[in-house]
């Protein structure tokens, strides 16, 4: 493909400059920013800072690759490789996938995209963002002070009564960090019901902001569940209440019921956002309306409602009664209907389009692939019998990753790249980025795949050492893992280098609808100098059309 | 439920052979790997589908080829049916997963019973003839096989992949699982919940014996004491049998039958004697107290080890067996004997 058929339609670059006043540089010096209520400020916050705890989730993550390339357990000690993994589940789950798309492309676009000033409590956002660091903190001074060896799930009684490790204080980070997601997603809501500009109905707002929407109320509702299990973990720990030990009458079991009555949600707040990036990806660069917008956003509702009624099927094999086992499984098979909708209205949304394949593209559409699997997966392990076997297995670290990394990570750098330009009036280079992201998609199916068939063997989870038959697929995935980091390394570069280099983006390179893409690049501090007044659909292309057109004819 | 056995037969001997599948060493493999096929065929199917739409859409409608995209709202009757195809496809999964699962939780009531005890890090089989293992389990091909387990400390998980059977171990409550070996041979057992510093070192080895072989390895390795002989012992020196003593003027109820039998209780309800049941009032007598007795007996909490009870368990199972309780998973709670599954009977 030559260059001249992208449609990126950029400035004159000789000419062109940012805007004079733009958010970035409305006030200056670091305080600006620390005390900052603008959302867009905040939202480059939070991108610092997840980019930060996902380079250091990723160097667990190598560590483990590394360990598990030999069967024997030679690089590190058990104890130390249980940190590891440890470290690497808290700090990529709490620290990075919950607030990954929210928090960033969530908090910068959700009040341009309907049209406001700015979210409802500025604030409170400000707030949510130091409480997300002293939760890092400690999560961080748990690593310092020599780690914490629970697993991601912190599961009792082992986190309880048997380890020696930092547990409190990794707990508390998480207790902390979950009320940073809590504010955020109170603060969508509000300015989601509130804060529409004119004409901005339900109907006509962007998918992006369905899909956020959807998400907060999830985490409004669940991460409540996640503070009160922790916790009880504390004081279990500390004074021994006893609700968890069965010498005391306690029950192991309840922990694991309330530990997934937020986790289960937890994994839609992770993908969810993501879906919201992935249709307006699609669309723009198919210049055509999300094929079924109303079953789209209604689906990401239904996810959201739905996915607080699955949570035992983590428990299958835990000793749930068989009876709540058949309920549980039914409602999980319930739940992977509307993921299914929304791969197919993708899918036809290219239908009958003009497409082109610019680097957000071909991130949505790795999304696309690799999702599909992470999702078709899970209806293996929510398959009763199936999942007997598949469960604690390689199996189902691959089934996450698929639908975590493989999905929402693939989604985050979509919508990174796609509103890179807004972001910061800058583009990124175009060849670079689209190797970054064939790089990725190969590294990650190299890296993945193999783990399916090593779960269906029978390696476990969590094992520092294995036998030896399983070592060949543990080096491919090794194998894949370096690939990956590649992947993930090079836009941390070129980004960086384009913040300066990159080529003058204009308002509207991608010739999208949105309201974000109406404003100038970078945007005003205030968005909107004068309250705009919506009369058009969410996708409407014609209407884009004729406005440019109007443009011209004034210009000329 | 049978498998077409020829083609079956070809694909497992050819896939075992080819080292990216596990061996099918029981009779429930066969089932298991026939539902998984059926997920990965449709899996694949899905995939090639969605590649498929998008490959051919992007190269039909790439811009060089429709500068001009056209609107379309969406279509009720395509919505209709990739919510329809998929929630059909997800309820056979359903059904079939459903079955499988009842098949695996279910044993069959003649099924011979060995206890399991997990702790931090090492799996302990006990059988009842008093052959005690150490991450090493032997069983004889051909018989169904009822594991109850509980773990002395944290969550563990029994696994044997070749089997495809799995099953959390739990503190404070027994579970079980059970499996029929089909092939001699040696054979992985791991601990699959993360369980601490060793999880990956809890690792064990089930041997299937030809049942001739079998016999002659129970000979062998056994202690000279019966679970139900070390259980006597421990009636007699924990002071049980003072008041369990039988006779009608005992302070306690006689136990001798006790097993299987549903007893009325001094709050009024009915409870199914199982393995839980004794053991749970064992450890908390007061909270069972049988009708017509007084709450005296005092709580052994703390003084008899998991494979004490399970010794005392099996002594007062022995006293007089009359029938057997058939277990999945129990607490002294359930007062249900499971309903037998006589498909799965296989005497
Ligand atoms: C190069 C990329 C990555 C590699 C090679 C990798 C590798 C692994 C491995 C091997 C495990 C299993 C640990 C075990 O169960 O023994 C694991 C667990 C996990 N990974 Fe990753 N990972 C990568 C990236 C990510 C990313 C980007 C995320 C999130 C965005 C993530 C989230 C998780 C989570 C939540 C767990 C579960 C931790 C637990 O079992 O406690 N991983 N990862
Ligand atoms: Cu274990």
């Amino acid at each position: 493909m030559s260059a001249t058929h992208t449609i990126v339609n950029l400035p004159d670059q000789r000419t062109a400059t940012l805007p004079k006043r733009n958010y970035l540089n409305n006030e200056d010096g670091l305080l600006s920013w620390l005390f900052t209520g603008d959302h867009k400020r905040i939202a480059i916050l939070y991108l610092i800072s997840i980019t930060f705890f996902f380079f250091i989730g990723g160097a667990f993550a190598g560590l483990i690759r590394l360990e598990l390339l030999t069967p024997q357990p030679d690089l590190v000690a058990s104890d130390t490789y249980n940190k590891f993994f440890s470290m690497h589940g808290i700090i990529m789950i709490f620290l990075f996938l919950v607030p990954s798309v929210p928090a960033t492309l969530g908090n910068f676009l959700i009040p341009i995209m309907i049209g406001a000033k700015d979210l409802a409590f500025p604030k409170v956002n400000l707030l949510s963002w130091y409480l997300y660091w002293i939760g890092g903190l400690f999560t961080m001074a748990a690593l310092v002070l020599g780690g914490v060896d629970t697993g991601w799930t912190f599961t009792t009684p082992l986190s309880t009564h048997y380890l020696n490790t930092h547990v409190v204080t990794a707990a508390t980070g998480v207790f902390i960090i979950g009320f940073s997601s809590i504010f955020t997603g109170l603060n969508f809501i509000v300015t989601i019901h509130r804060m529409r500009a004119p004409g901005m109905t339900w109907f006509r707002m962007p998918l992006f902001c369905w899909s956020n929407y959807a998400a907060s109320i999830l985490m409004v509702l669940g991460t409540p569940v996640l503070a009160i299990t922790l916790v009880l973990v504390a004081l279990e720990r500390l004074v021994g209440i006893g609700v968890f030990d069965p010498t005391k009458g306690g029950d192991p079991l309840l922990f694991q019921h309330l530990f997934w009555f937020y986790s289960h949600p937890a994994v839609y707040i992770m993908i969810l956002p993501g879906m919201g990036v992935i249709s307006e990806v699609i669309s723009t660069f198919s210049r055509k309306r999300v094929f079924g917008y109303t079953a789209v956003a209604f689906s990401s509702v239904a996810i959201a409602l739905f996915g607080f009624f699955v949570w035992a099927h983590h428990m299958f094999i835990m000793g749930v009664s068989n009876y709540s086992a058949l309920v549980f499984s039914l409602l999980t098979m319930l739940v992977a209907v509307p993921s299914a909708i929304k791969i197919f209205n993708w899918a036809f949304t290219l239908q009958k389009g003009s497409i082109t394949f610019e680097t957000p593209m071909l991130y949505a559409f790795g999304f696309l692939g690799l999702f599909t699997i992470g999702g078709m997966t899970g209806v293996f392990l929510g398959a009763l019998g199936m999942d007997i076997h598949l469960t604690e297995t390689y199996f189902i670290v691959a089934h996450f990753h698929f639908v975590m990394v493989g999905g929402m990570l693939m989604a985050f750098l979509a919508g990174i790249h796609f509103w890179w330009p807004k972001m910061t009036g800058r583009m990124y280079p175009e060849s670079l980025s689209k190797l970054a992201a064939v790089t990725t998609f190969i590294g990650f199916n190299l890296t993945f795949l193999p783990q399916f068939i090593l779960g269906y063997l029978g390696m476990p989870r969590r094992y520092h050492a294995y036998p030896p038959e399983f070592q060949v697929l543990n080096v491919l995935s090794t194998a894949g893992a370096t690939v990956l980091g590649v992947g993930y390394m090079l836009p941390l570069l070129y980004l960086g280098w384009s913040l300066k280099y990159g080529a003058i983006a204009g308002n509207n390179p991608w010739q999208a609808t949105g309201l974000e893409w109406q404003i100038q690049s970078p945007p005003l501090t205030e968005n909107f100098i004068e309250t705009p007044v919506v009369d058009h659909e969410a996708y409407d292309y014609e209407w884009l059309a004729h406005k440019t057109a109007q443009e011209v004819t004034t210009v000329g | 439920m049978h498998i077409s056995p020829v083609l079956w037969q070809f694909l497992v001997k050819w896939l075992n052979a080819s080292a990216l599948f596990p061996r099918e060493a029981s009779t429930i493999a066969p089932y298991a790997d026939a539902l998984y096929f059926f997920l990965l065929l449709i899996t694949v199917v899905g995939l090639v589908l969605v590649g498929v739409l998008v490959f051919g859409f992007s190269i039909r409608y790439r811009k060089e080829k429709h500068p001009v995209a056209v609107q379309v709202e969406g279509s009720t009757l395509l919505e209709a049916t990739w919510t329809i195809i998929p929630l059909a496809l997800f309820l056979i999964v359903f059904v079939w997963g459903a079955l499988l699962y009842f098949r695996i939780y279910n044993p069959p009531t003649n099924a011979m019973n060995i206890y399991v005890v997990g702790k931090q890090w090492m799996w302990k089989a006990e059988h009842p003839g008093g052959q005690h293992e150490i991450n090493a389990l032997h069983v004889p091909t051909g018989r169904p096989v009822q594991l109850t387990m509980i773990s002395q400390d944290v969550f563990h998980s029994f696994s044997i992949p070749d089997f495809r059977v799995k099953r959390e171990v739990i503190p404070g409550r027994y579970s079980t699982v059970w499996f029929q070996a089909t092939t001699p041979g040696t054979y992985h057992i791991f601990c699959t919940q993360y369980c601490g510093t060793n999880h990956s070192a809890m690792i064990g080895e089930v041997t299937v014996l030809s049942p001739d072989d079998y016999d002659k390895w129970t000979q062998e390795s056994t202690s000279g004491m019966s679970l139900a002989q070390n259980g006597e012992r421990l009636f007699a020196s924990m002071g049980c049998n003072a008041c369990h003593s039988g006779s009608a003027a005992a302070r306690g109820p006689n136990l001798a039958g006790v097993y299987g039998s549903k007893l009325q209780l001094a709050s009024g309800s009915q409870v199914l004697v199982n393995d839980a049941y004794l053991r749970d009032s064992i450890l908390n007598p007061s909270q069972h107290i049988t009708a017509g007795y007084a709450p005296i007996m005092p709580t052994y909490q703390g003084q008899i080890s998991e494979d004490g009870l399970i010794d005392l368990v099996e002594y007062i199972k022995a006293m007089q067996n009359n029938y057997r309780v058939q277990q999945t998973l129990t607490t002294s709670q359930s007062n249900q004997a499971a309903p037998t599954t006589p498909g799965t009977v296989k005497p």
